[in-house]
């Protein structure tokens, strides 16, 4: 599997809401070779403060030519980004780690939680698309509204059909995503989430429960995301550590121990 | 336009006793796996020497997470000295390290002197293993827990144990977290060490004051980065006086420029260790960066500039 780091140049910077924003970035070596699920360490400034290279899951690959990364601002690195400009360059390591397994031919249900419904459309493009093989159903969090309205319209677009909650009220259901999650359960094949550990322990425990298959991808502090740093583990099954880098992001849901 | 230049290349190989580099700039321990971790980001063969994560004799699985953390320039880590064991690292890593054309030093680590003479013992019988690198900043089990690292007599007893059970050339890697590490450096000179390393990590801590909470489940660790190279240059330059064995300058070296100001304050060669996180190219940009300023400074040789600072002002 290739792995490149290459000098991505920003194409656009898209305001989803006050707190989201999405980066188009020209990264042929990257886009040519992404898979729905990897992730790419991209660097979040010029200095040597802060040091590290930020993880983002790959929220869309264009015709081997450009990808696209999901912003939200919570820190110095994330500002960073979310106030680079197109011709800006903005180096990127990727495709990185194990991806989601979308050969699924029965239906899936695809449940994500603000930012972490960014690999989701990723995947949602390479399911199959017949719709006598398999349906899709999205199930989309947020606080609010305003980051919802974009990202619900192109799941759309992909012949999902989504339903949406938010912590405020401000768009479907008024409460967790999670709680929409065992209506959808009977006849779906399999589930695929990302999102807030909580929300994908309330996932990955109905899934359980219910005997379908679930993959889960998940996000831990890291230095490399090569393997390297052995920084990102996590309470594997079997009394084990796991590293997100290299073993997931994506993990089964049965290798991950959700309450260590 | 810079005239073409017609000086041929400067020579870069440098020896650390017996064991010969083609260049001076190396992978520090723990920053570069067991080299394939890098086979898409780095030309393996570039790398002087590629000293791989530290091997005990059993398995270790590490320290529960988070395990590292961001801080100003610079990052923390308490990994545990997660690695795969003697056995995993000769039938599953080597075979790949035996084919990337670079000089192989294997970082040892263990909790009593016997363990580390058995990993010496075992490893020299091991086909592409050029080097061993001692790790002292275990912990002592057997006398309750006291630092190799920071205890001479300690240090100077694991470094002939290693002495006695191995040919291959051996450096000891020091810990800065000692009052004064020409004393650990002496101590391990005089114990046969071919080579000291150093600095190993900078015993740190950082806190979230929203949950009060340590950022690190193990409380404290290891602090490297750009934030500790004026520490491990000054303590490169202690050394260097003090002891006439080769040193290997290590802590913060992300660029040529941080790599030449080791070489002048005498050091024979250099670690590149965090920047490898943040940047897979740096080494090799540093080894390229080094010959650059040899062709700019006149000098055909990297020997021409290892040691030359001057003091006089």
């Amino acid at each position: 599997m290739r792995e490149y780091q290459e000098n991505s140049i920003v194409q656009a910077v898209d305001r989803l809401s006050d707190s989201l924003h999405r980066l188009t970035l020209f990264a042929p070596q990257i886009a040519a070779v992404a898979r729905p699920g990897q992730f790419v360490m991209a660097s979040c400034g010029t200095t040597l403060d802060p040091l590290l290279r930020r993880p983002f899951s790959i929220h869309q690959s264009f015709a081997d030519v450009a990808l696209q990364i999901l912003v939200k601002v919570i820190g110095r690195g994330t500002r960073y980004l979310s106030e680079l400009r197109p011709g800006a360059e903005l180096s990127l390591i990727g495709p990185l780690g194990r991806g989601f397994h979308a050969t699924t031919t029965g239906s899936v249900c695809l449940i994500g939680g603000g930012i972490g419904i960014a690999p989701l459309l990723f995947l949602a493009s390479h399911l199959p698309t017949s719709p006598e093989c398999s349906a899709c159903t999205v199930l989309l969090g947020s606080q609010t509204k305003a980051d919802l309205i974009v990202l619900s319209e192109e799941f759309i677009q992909f012949g999902c059909q989504v339903h949406t909650a938010t912590d405020d009220g401000s768009l479907g259901h008024h409460g967790y995503i999670s709680n929409l999650l065992p209506a959808v359960l009977p006849g779906v094949e399999k589930v695929f989430t990302c999102g807030p550990h909580a929300m994908m322990t309330t996932v990955a425990g109905l899934c359980l429960e219910a005997d379908i298959a679930c993959e889960a991808s998940l996000e831990a502090h890291m230095a490399c995301g090569l393997g390297a740093c052995l920084g990102c583990a996590i309470h594997g099954s079997g009394n084990t550590y796991k590293h997100v880098c290299k073993h997931g992001p994506v993990f089964d849901a049965r290798e991950i121990i959700w309450n260590p | 336009m810079e005239p073409l230049s017609t000086a041929p290349p400067p020579e870069m190989n440098i020896s650390l006793g017996p064991l010969h580099l083609a260049n001076p700039v190396m992978t520090a321990s723990g920053t570069f796996g067991y080299g394939a971790e890098f086979i898409n980001l780095v030309d393996l063969k570039r790398l002087g020497a590629l000293v791989v994560k530290g091997i005990s004799l059993e398995p270790r699985p590490g320290n529960p997470p988070p395990r590292i953390v961001e801080t100003s320039c610079g990052m923390l880590n308490a990994i545990g000295l997660e690695n795969v064991g003697l056995d995993r690292f000769i039938h599953q890593k080597m075979p790949f390290l035996r084919t990337c054309r670079s000089r192989i030093i294997v970082n040892i680590l263990g909790d009593s002197i016997d363990e580390y003479a058995l990993l010496a013992e075992k490893l020299t019988q091991v086909a592409g293993i050029d080097g061993l690198e001692i790790n002292i900043s275990c912990p002592n089990v057997k006398k309750g827990g006291v630092a190799f690292g920071t205890v001479p007599e300690m240090a100077a007893a694991v470094t002939l144990a290693v002495k006695n059970a191995t040919d291959l050339p051996v450096i000891v890697k020091l810990s800065p977290n000692v009052t004064d590490v020409t004393v650990m450096a002496k101590a391990a000179e005089e114990s046969g060490a071919d080579a000291v390393s150093l600095i190993n990590t900078l015993i740190g801590m950082a806190i979230d004051i929203h949950t009060r909470k340590p950022k690190l489940a193990n409380i404290i660790g290891g602090l490297s980065g750009p934030a500790i190279k004026p520490i491990a240059l000054r303590m490169v330059w202690q050394v260097a006086r003090t002891v006439s064995i080769p040193v290997v300058g290590i802590g913060g070296i992300g660029t040529a420029e941080d790599a030449i100001e080791f070489l002048l304050a005498g050091a024979s060669a250099v670690q590149v260790g965090t920047a490898n996180f943040y940047n897979p190219a740096a080494a090799e940009q540093i080894c390229t960066g080094i010959e650059a300023y040899l062709n700019r400074q006149g000098a055909s040789s990297v020997h021409e500039i290892i040691g030359t600072l001057q003091t006089t002002f």
